[in-house]
């Protein structure tokens, strides 16, 4: 992965001694909260509904054993004892004061990471397929490309003040992992027409009150430019996009107000002044980073070895957690192991200290020293021999980490909700783990096989309930939670929203509703290959909807 | 307010001129449509013009005046609207615009580094001792990763030149 070198490591440290001194002036009583703000929103550092939040980025989710080392440490000496790992790849500590900040941005430092830009209105952290280099589908490791970005975006003095946030995202597959068209900028690998390798640009996806599907703004692009071209695209947005409305500032409104076809025509007019300047990048740097992401020494194994197979036979537990968890690797004899952080009734995301230090034992000891965070919320092991999958998996069970429900309904995405948010209208973490626990036969779950579930606390959908196939949303009912159900989003290369199921429904009812939308979906499915999505895009909302309500679908009256 | 200038406190010899009143002497600036509805007698003056664009009022629409003016001031009508670092960009890198480009409004200091690296050279700063705190705030960093309208180094410059 990617290491920091004197260049690095002397920007990082000087933003922690800037942010000291920040501090220091805001404890003092120099800067009013009004003028501290934005420094520590810098900073990634939240006031939330009881205590200061940091976040902290982890770079398209890549993390070494030693980092996560790091992490535990400071949960344990500046949090509670644990971490919640985010939908961008992040982690977030929920519980620290303002004046260890400082201290913990140095910690952080002392491993190569940073929390600058995780959040305010610029570019945030970069995200990545969690399967990027190992994954048999992918074109390219998209890796390299989200290091050139992070470099270009961070402290970039033009984009600092955007109109909103900025995210981006890149795949290097065909199969998109990484949510790319739910972001302001998606990048998505291609063969050109000549075999060459270049990105499709999708711009103004976004979820939030006004979720869209990114509209493709380029069909190639050849990757040595994708810094200029993200680069006209940052400025047209800078100029043109709105900033008198908190809710209308994200580039989607602006692409959207305008057209694709008239944005298309901005952004190219101002690449046609940048294309082969300065921002593109040189051949020896492309290597340069290239080589950070060799992949490992691999060993010559033979692949599907015949051991595993036959401790698959012997062992159902086992095999229930490797066909849910354990996805192919492009070398043969080796794994990508997914580590669910998803146990019936915990928070979902969430990791405490002790376990973040066994994951790291456990990344040393099978999977090279090294982890990836999923925009789903659970860690990877990336690189683990498959004669060695048995003895992973008993340790990762003796931790409690061996849930085998990856891609399955209770792989739930979940934001923190009125448990932590000052936005929410209800909390979100209590229904996932509602959810979690009324699903807790593994036959069951695999039988029903891929469906995710996605629960935000409140419009602003952080918790991605558009493209949730099922997608819950906490309303506020006349100061009551309530929760209304959508169907039919999706995240890939097909993404889409989901639609609106019908009125919204009290917390104790939602298990309920779920179990029947699964029921429905079972008895209507053609054959087990037929996804709950599959089945809901070709019989339609009509029979999901009966089922939960009847032929009555009038707004239910609130007690 | 103080106006500084390469990290010195100078004294603003431009009028600010808001009204249609424009005095017969001195140096002056003014807004945008005041330049447009009076343009040619302002470019007959002997002494220096400047104008001041909002940030709702792109540079382009001074593109072809720019050689005749000594002085371009980009407003910051809150520190997070952050438009005019474009249009200081596009001022310098695309119109070629080499005059004074003063930062307006509300500058921060923590801003400083910023406008100074999207090509501002002037800065109306409020502080007790702006001097001090220009010199502070321009040292917070030393390591770029990206272009910008300035001269210094890009890390990537720098590595491949070890
Ligand atoms: S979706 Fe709403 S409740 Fe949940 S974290 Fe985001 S703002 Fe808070």
């Amino acid at each position: 992965m990617y290491r920091y070198d004197e260049f690095d490591q002397q920007l990082v440290d000087e933003r922690v001694t800037q942010f000291r001194r920040q501090v220091e002036r805001r404890m003092a009583g120099e800067l009013t909260e009004d003028q501290f703000k934005p420094l520590r929103l810098m900073n990634g550092l939240y006031l939330q509904l009881h205590a200061y939040m940091l976040r902290v980025n982890v770079p398209y989710g890549m993390l070494s054993s030693r980092q996560l080392r790091q992490l535990a440490l400071i949960a344990r000496r500046y949090d509670r004892d644990y971490g919640h790992f985010t939908t961008r790849q992040n982690i977030q500590y929920n519980w620290v004061s303002l004046e260890d900040t400082p201290d913990i941005l140095a910690a952080l430092a002392e491993v190569e990471m940073n929390a600058m830009q995780s959040s305010g209105n610029c570019v945030r952290n970069i995200t990545a397929d969690q399967f990027a280099g190992r994954a048999k589908d992918e074109i390219e490791d998209p890796r390299v490309w989200c290091e050139l970005i992070r470099q270009y975006s961070i402290l970039n003095p033009e984009f600092a003040y955007l109109p909103r946030k900025f995210k981006i995202a890149v795949t290097g597959s065909p199969n998109d992992r990484a949510a790319v068209a739910v972001h302001d900028i998606g990048l998505r690998m291609h063969h050109g027409e000549d075999g060459k390798p270049g990105f499709e640009v999708i711009v103004g996806g976004g979820q939030g009150r006004t979720p869209v599907i990114g509209k493709t703004i380029r069909g190639w692009l050849e990757p040595e430019h994708v810094l200029g071209y993200v680069e006209a695209i940052l400025r047209i947005y800078n100029m043109y996009g709105r900033r008198d409305n908190l809710y209308k500032a994200r580039i989607k409104i602006l692409v959207n107000a305008v057209g694709i076809d008239k944005f298309r025509e901005l952004v190219d007019a101002e690449w046609e002044h940048l294309r082969g300047g300065e921002l593109t990048i040189p051949a020896e740097e492309i290597s340069r980073i290239h080589a950070y992401f060799a992949p490992p020494e691999w060993e010559e194994l033979p692949d599907g070895a015949a051991t595993l197979a036959a401790q698959l036979a012997e062992n159902e537990t086992f095999a229930h957690w490797h066909q849910a968890n354990v996805s192919e690797h492009k070398q043969p004899g080796y794994a990508i192991v997914t580590v669910s952080l998803k146990a019936p009734g915990r928070e979902p995301g969430d990791l405490d200290a002790d376990r973040m230090d066994a994951l790291a034992e456990l990344a040393d000891r099978f999977s090279c020293g090294e982890l990836r965070v999923s925009h789903r919320q659970n860690l990877v092991l990336a690189d683990v021999r498959q004669d060695q999958l048995l003895t992973l998996w008993q340790a990762l069970s003796a931790l409690e980490l061996a849930t085998p429900n990856i891609g399955l309904l209770t792989d739930m995405i979940a934001c923190p909700g009125l448990d932590y948010c000052a936005l929410a209208n209800a909390r979100s973490i209590p229904v996932a783990q509602d959810i979690s626990r009324h699903f807790i036969d593994v036959d069951k779950l695999q039988t029903i096989g891929n469906l995710s579930i996605n629960i935000s606390g409140c419009m602003n959908a952080c918790g991605h309930h558009h493209v949730g196939n099922i997608g819950i949303l906490g309303v506020d009912k006349r100061g009551k939670e309530y929760f209304q159900l959508t169907l039919g989003g999706a995240s890939d290369q097909q993404a889409s929203l989901g639609d609106r199921l019908g009125p919204a429904l009290p917390q104790d009812e939602v298990p309920g509703a779920i179990e029947t939308l699964v029921d429905t979906y079972l008895g209507l499915r053609q054959d087990a290959d037929e996804t709950f999505l599959e089945t809901y895009r070709r019989v339609g909302i009509t029979p999901f909807k009966t089922a939960v309500y009847g032929d009555d679908t009038s707004p239910r009256r609130v007690a | 307010m103080a106006l500084v200038k390469q990290g010195k406190i100078v004294e603003d010899s431009f009028q600010r001129v808001t009204d249609e009143a424009i005095p017969t002497t001195g140096a002056v600036l003014v807004d945008l449509a005041t330049w447009q509805a009076q343009r040619e007698q302002l470019k007959g003056r002997a002494e220096p013009v400047g104008v001041v664009l909002k940030s709702d009022e792109h540079p382009e629409v001074l593109a072809d005046d720019l050689p005749g003016l000594a002085l371009v001031a980009l407003d910051f009508p809150t520190f997070r609207d952050g438009r005019a670092y474009s249009y200081a960009r596009l001022l310098r890198d695309r119109y070629e615009f080499t005059g004074e480009l003063r930062a307006v409004g509300d500058v921060l200091l923590e801003q400083l580094l910023y406008m100074q690296r999207c090509g501002f050279d002037a800065f109306e700063i409020e502080s007790d001792d702006p001097e001090r705190d220009f010199e502070t705030a321009l040292a917070d960093f030393t390591v770029w990763y990206q272009p910008a309208g300035d001269d210094r180094a890009s890390a990537l410059q720098l590595r491949h030149r070890r």
